[in-house]
């Protein structure tokens, strides 16, 4: 029955293939785009408990549908790899997913293009359950890049802006750098083991020689960089800022709470390779580290509602991948998992506050909507909360904790110290954010209220926040037994000061946004700010380094070469071949004494040529 | 006086020199009447070396192939005839340089 699980994908793609080609008034396209993704939640759901009643032996299921081609004995499938991994990414995507779809039901209700987002988002869905399905690197590549592909689209939702399209470019491109590396990656796991069959090339790798992991190690650092692509982890992380263009909701379900974890899940699927690899775990570490405090700190001026959101994703992929880099495998799971379900909560609650605060996102514009908006201030503060990871009452403090102990018992004190520090600044920007939007003086007056199929969303959301902290993942069949869970060390002062430092972030929030002056407007304005508050702001200046670096050289060097010297040759040719016609049509006269003369003249030629040759 | 004691070089170069005075009107002559007079003398000069051959070879082919040219002339300049009417008719000349309209 575990067969079910390859409906998953079919049904969204049924989804967007029907909004696609029908035309249909805006309510039914809402009831398909959201009808299709809930089907495969419940497709998914029943699978999961299907599995976990009855968990296959040898810890995962492999099902195959049919072969994708057949190339000698290269015969990349349609099948499905279903572990414990798959189905708690599974969970998440259509769960989420789905909440979401209602949740963009009443939030894009004023928009044109309703059938076309719906459209989008429904292949998204699709994509990405192909993505995590796949059990073999091609059709992972797929699905990989069906979800780039919908995240450029939806980026670009709003196209008559041309800083959206822009936006949308951006985001494509630089995540292109990244899987260009990824798919050398794959290339090198396909040299080596001559099979793209994910299983079989992990237990190659576990059964293989330990001595020579020079090899692991280079396929290591070129998985890591198409997941730093696809993660916005550093340094490709400009992409994500800017993909704040699309529709809120889109930035919730795709650059919040599932497609940018798609690094971590395939870094965790693939993890034998990084374990027998230990500069590229270290590589991964570094990586979440150095992203998590340089986004962290950008966070923590930004003045954009969004933008502070997205700058708190790529610091809260950054644990992840810290996690992943001390062998914090499930930890790691565990803060996607609560993360995506916090974030989500958050960017939809954000969606609601620029949704009825007629699209303003300047946070000094909002201010004081406590009373006006509860509904809106409860989410937020849960979701503030877990993010912050306020101890014992949040899902984000249980998951947090596990990868920062997991970086303490891995002995790597820089990299702990360095996620404490994270964990205090995460906790003074999202309380800031959450200071500035809904206390002080009002600013605005919101004019709509958010319709019940917005508030559904919040509130099951707000409920899986806090009570997500409590679901024990599954995952000890699939990976790894983690550094967080070695029991022989005390970690008492460890817990006890992991609980505190949220708690001292809130409150030096409190004091200097709250009570101090820094939380007036006169900071938000981008002149007259200190210049590491602006450099800060701009994201470390990295969109201007790689526009000095990379895009200005490269648009130079197009113009200089505008003409293509490569095609001189072929452009020269035809030149060559027009000027003799031009000459040769000269001859042509209208003159028929010429013409007779021209043919003597030819034939004299060609006889005495046969009589005298 | 035998035919047959000619020899088959003198006719052929009869046949030559009727052939290249006919080509040489074709080329030089404008008035489009003289052109097509020249052309059956080009026509008469190969018909000649075909008879000239058949005798010297004694076969009949060399006679079949100048019944057919004959034929082939005759209808050439009826059709000739006919369009130089027209062009006459049309544009009130027969000079050919000044009859240029297909010019490429």
């Amino acid at each position: 029955m575990l067969h079910a699980i390859g409906w998953v994908p079919l049904f969204p793609l049924l989804g967007f293939l029907v909004l696609v080609f029908v035309r249909m008034p805006a309510r039914l396209a809402a009831w398909v785009g959201c009808g299709s993704v809930g089907i495969s939640a419940l497709v998914v759901f029943a699978s999961a408990l299907m599995y976990l009643q009855a968990p296959p032996e040898d810890g995962y299921q492999a099902i195959t549908y049919g072969i994708w081609m057949s190339i000698g004995n290269f015969q990349p499938a349609f099948s499905v790899y279903v572990d414990t991994l798959t189905l708690i990414m599974l969970s998440i995507i259509t769960g989420v997913g789905f909440l979401i779809h209602v949740y963009s039901a009443g939030y894009m209700v004023d928009d044109d293009g309703y059938a076309r987002y719906f459209a989008y988002l429904n292949l998204f869905i699709a994509a990405m359950s192909v993505l995590v399905l796949a059990d073999n690197l091609l059709l992972l590549f797929l699905g990989w890049e069906g979800v780039g592909l919908c995240s450029y689209l939806l980026i670009g939702f709003w196209y008559r802006d041309p800083e959206n399209g822009a936006a949308a470019r951006k985001a494509f491109v630089v995540t292109r750098i990244g899987d260009t590396a990824m798919t050398i990656g794959f290339l090198l796991l396909f040299a080596h083991f001559s099979t793209v069959n994910i299983p079989a090339i992990l237990a190659a790798v576990v059964n293989a020689d330990t001595t020579d992991t020079d090899v692991y190690v280079l396929i290591g650092l070129l998985l890591l960089g198409g997941a730093v692509g696809k993660s916005a982890q550093l340094p490709l992380q400009t992409w994500l800022p800017d993909a704040m263009a699309g529709p809120t909701p889109v930035s919730a379900l795709i650059h919040a709470a599932t497609m940018v974890t798609a690094g971590v899940y395939l870094i965790a699927r693939l993890h034998p390779i990084f374990v027998q690899a230990p500069l590229a775990m270290h590589a991964v570490a570094w990586v979440g580290l150095l992203t998590l405090l340089l986004a962290g700190c950008s966070a923590l001026v930004q003045v954009d509602i969004k933008r502070i959101l997205a700058y708190s994703t790529i610091s809260q992929i950054g644990y992840m991948f810290l996690g992943l880099g001390v062998g914090a495998w499930s930890a790691s799971i565990f803060h996607l998992m609560t993360h995506a379900f916090f974030k989500a909560l958050l960017f939809l609650s954000a969606g609601t506050v620029i949704f009825c605060l007629h699209h303003k996102q300047n946070i000094f514009d909002m201010g004081g909507l406590r009373t006006r908006m509860p509904l809106t201030f409860i989410s937020f503060v849960i979701g503030c909360g877990s993010l912050a990871s306020l101890p014992y009452i949040t899902s984000g403090f249980y998951s947090k904790d596990e990868i920062l102990l997991g970086a303490y018992n891995s002995g790597e004190a820089l990299v702990f110290w360095g996620g404490v520090a994270g964990a205090l600044i995460t906790a003074v920007y999202s309380f800031r954010l959450l200071f500035i939007v809904f206390f002080g003086d009002p600013h605005t007056t919101p004019d709509k209220s958010p319709s019940l199929n917005m508030q559904v969303p919040l509130v099951l959301l707000g409920i899986l926040s806090v009570l997500g902290g409590a679901i024990h993942l599954p995952l000890q069949n699939v990976l790894p037994l983690g550094t967080h869970e070695d029991s022989a060390h005390d970690h008492t002062p460890i817990s006890v000061l992991l609980a505190v430092i949220p708690l001292l972030g809130v409150a030096l929030a409190w004091f200097l946004f709250k009570r101090g002056r820094l939380g007036s407007a006169a900071w938000g304005q981008a002149q007259g700010a200190p210049s590491l508050v602006s450099f800060w702001r701009k994201g470390w200046a990295f969109d201007q380094l790689y526009d000095g670096l990379l895009v200005r050289p490269f648009v130079a060097l197009a113009n200089f070469n505008k003409k293509d010297v490569v095609d001189a040759l072929y452009h020269g040719i035809t030149q060559l071949a027009q000027w003799l016609h031009f000459q040769v049509s000269h001859t042509q006269t209208g003159n028929v004494r010429w013409y007779a003369g021209a043919m003597v003249f030819g034939v004299t030629l060609l006889t005495s040529a046969v009589v005298f040759l | 006086m035998n035919a047959a004691n000619i020899p088959l070089d003198h006719l052929m170069l009869l046949a030559c020199l009727i052939f290249v005075i006919g080509l040489v009107g074709i080329m030089t002559r404008r008035n489009v009447l003289y052109i097509l007079m020249s052309l059956e003398i080009v026509l008469n000069a190969v018909c000649l070396a075909f008879v000239a051959a058949g005798a010297h070879w004694g076969e009949a082919d060399g006679q079949i192939m100048f019944l057919l040219i004959l034929t082939l002339a005759a209808s050439e300049v009826s059709v000739g005839l006919g369009l130089i009417l027209q062009i006459h008719r049309k544009h009130d000349t027969l000079d050919m340089d000044r009859l240029k309209e297909l010019k490429g």
